[in-house]
């Protein structure tokens, strides 16, 4: 009986493939219907026609290309000149930047008094220095000690904020990723609306705070709201809530806590976010102009920048040399881990 | 009996076990949740209690007395109208310039990366050290008055004491903040889908048309994200302003950060609580509306 099954399929299936075989017309293409003569005419027209058509692609790739490569440097150079003509004017003498650039100052407010005249003369803008000579760094180092307290007094204010800052969202955003419930969530929405509160909201109730506590005129008042401010939480549970459940689940059934999960699992996989929020936190808070300027009266404690822009009116021979140094901790952050930072913060863009 | 005492035990482990994992989430949150309310919710709470009081020692209720003078203040006003001004102009162009430059920069050109370094380098630098080149380009005897003098024989403006200002402010702001928005910006285009990409371009779709139905649809949740982002950054501007021009800027430049520094060094705390609690109102209305909106256009996308 099955024998006979087999054997009939066996012989549809030859049947089957020999008749495909067999019904299908022998082909015979447009090119190989030709007079061999009229053929390498078809053949070379048909190079030509594919020849011209990549060549027009090509002038209109290259076209492109140059039209975006010159956008594109007119755009970086706006982007990197100032910084590069600050690191430039850093090596000049004292002398030649007042030279150069001392007509300016004479009409910013804190100079001269009558400001905004007319100065018949030009100022120079120079890119190169005529002499290069570190004089601006060794002034700034050796005679005027107040720039190097006030740059430390910018570390001491940066450090402890980004670090706690982030030691405090970690562990918040990590709660927000594993527990989601009700009650969460909306703690969770009201993160946000505090996070895109603006400092001119937030520094009221901070100064309020500190001036209860007692710590107005302190680097506390600078630092712990700073601390807890809710901005990092939002990116970091953004990107752990894409960590796989899978990871987690594994971890339970092998027996970890929720601190080995939080240690073990969920900080290793949150590398980039972490250096990429630390970076931004970092330059956020060396940039601080409205917290000091309100929490911190006294003028020793206040930070490099804060402090700069009062003193390049006052002696502009180092003023240079002093951005320029103080430009260099950010921009060597950045070198080293742009990378980072474009991975970490790319995803909070995105559903 | 022995039954009794054992299901008492067991439902005294269950809620020592229910509190443990309680306490384990909770505990983490702990930290973070402490700190908000003692710098954040509390204070604010305070502020609105203070904001209907005759002054921060006189605790007698006077109504909406105090949100009159603040409302009616002209510095108030002139302060919130600059700001809104400079908002309302600064986002859109923060987003379009940047998406620009993200999708030039999205195509094959030769040393991309190069490039967006550098025009991610300007977010890096802290304002206090690029305010002097500033001030070299654009003060009055400044560099840029002095090229366009010597070559158009054109009058020189004062940047900082001039309507034009705000226009100078405007892009100062826009090249610092750039970079962050260029970033959000490349990542979505490269997460859009690449056979949606090939396969409007089998059926003969032009660079513009594949731009606008189709990328501009996946790029939507980013560009949400990144006018939020540019909004928070449009209220710092404070600090160009503050270190270009100092505590009393022209009245073009006068932000809303000013007014609230002059209250701080007056001490007025009825004042400074009703202007946070004006603010905080205003800009929960603002981020409302555009929560809606972008809820709105999400669901029209999904039909």
């Amino acid at each position: 009986m099955e024998e006979d099954i087999r054997e009939e399929r066996r012989k549809q299936a030859v049947l089957a493939r020999h008749h495909i075989y067999v019904k299908t017309p022998e082909s015979k293409s447009y090119v190989s219907s030709l007079s061999p003569s009229e053929r390498i005419k078809f053949m070379s027209d048909a190079r030509a026609k594919n020849a011209a058509i990549l060549r027009k692609r090509k002038r209109r790739s290259t076209v492109f290309k140059i039209f975006g490569v010159a956008f594109l440097s007119v755009a970086a150079l706006i982007a990197i000149m100032p910084i590069f003509f600050t690191f430039l004017n850093s090596f000049m003498s004292s002398s030649e930047i007042e030279a150069n650039y001392g007509v300016i100052y004479q009409s910013l407010p804190g100079g001269s008094e009558g400001a905004a005249q007319f100065i018949d003369k030009m100022p120079q803008l120079q890119l190169i220095p005529q002499e290069v000579t570190a004089e601006q760094y060794s002034n700034l180092l050796l005679t005027t000690p107040s720039y190097l307290f006030k740059y430390w007094n910018s570390i001491l204010l940066t450090l402890p904020v980004v670090i706690g800052q982030l030691a405090v969202a970690c562990m918040a955003s990590y709660s927000f990723m594993r527990y989601r419930r009700k009650r969460r969530e909306v703690l969770f929405f009201f993160y946000i609306i505090l996070m895109l509160m603006p400092f001119q909201v937030t520094l009221v109730p901070n100064y309020i705070m500190s001036d209860k506590l007692n710590i107005l005129d302190t680097p506390w008042a600078v630092i712990l709201p700073g601390i807890f401010s809710t901005f990092s939480i939002y990116i970091l549970t953004k990107y752990m809530r894409r960590i796989p459940k899978s990871y987690i689940e594994a971890a339970i059934i092998d027996g970890a806590g929720e601190w080995q999960i939080f240690t073990r699992v969920v900080l290793p996989n949150c590398k980039a976010p972490i250096a990429a929020m630390a970076i931004l936190l970092f330059i956020d808070y060396w940039n601080m102009v409205e917290q000091p300027l309100v929490m911190l009266q006294d003028e020793s404690m206040q930070p490099l920048s804060v402090f700069l822009s009062r003193v390049n009116i006052e002696d502009i021979g180092i003023a240079f040399a002093a951005c320029a140094l103080y430009m260099i901790p950010p921009l060597l952050i950045f070198l080293r881990g742009e990378d980072q930072l474009v991975e970490g913060i790319s995803q909070s863009g995105i559903k | 009996m022995s039954c009794v005492k054992k299901a008492m035990i067991n439902k005294i482990k269950h809620i020592l076990y229910k509190l443990k994992e309680w306490g384990a989430g909770t505990g983490f949150l702990l930290p973070s949740v402490a700190g908000v309310m003692l710098f954040f919710i509390v204070p604010f709470i305070m502020l609105i209690q203070m904001s209907f009081q005759k002054s921060a020692t006189n605790s007698d209720f006077v109504g909406f007395e105090n949100y009159k003078t603040v409302l009616t203040n002209e510095a108030f006003r002139s302060a919130c109208a600059n700001t809104a001004l400079f908002t309302a102009v600064t986002v859109p162009c923060a987003i379009v310039i940047s998406l620009l430059l993200a999708l030039v920069l999205n195509t094959q050109l030769p040393g991309k990366s190069t490039f967006r370094s550098f025009l991610l380098t300007p977010m890096m630098v802290p304002v206090a050290s690029i305010v002097l080149i500033w001030q070299v380009f654009f003060s009055y005897n400044g560099v840029l008055n002095g090229w366009t003098y010597q070559l158009f024989g054109l009058d020189r403006i004062d940047w900082m004491k001039d309507d034009n200002g705000q226009v100078l402010i405007m892009l100062l702001f826009l090249w610092k903040n750039l970079g962050l928005n260029i970033i959000l910006f490349l990542s979505a285009l490269n997460n859009i889908p690449q056979e949606v990409i090939e396969s409007s371009q089998m059926d003969g779709c032009g660079a513009l048309r594949r731009f606008f139905s189709i990328r501009l649809h996946y790029l939507g949740p980013t560009i949400f994200f990144v006018g939020i982002m540019s909004l928070i950054n449009s209220f710092k501007i404070f600090r160009e302003v503050y270190l270009l021009t100092g505590n009393y800027p022209y009245d073009k430049l006068y932000t809303l950060q000013h007014f609230m520094n002059n209250k701080f060094t007056h001490l007025d705390y009825t004042q400074l609580s009703v202007a946070a609690v004006i603010l905080s109102i205003a800009m929960m209305v603002i981020v409302g509306v555009l929560f809606l909106i972008e809820s709105r256009i999400d669901s029209g996308v999904e039909e």
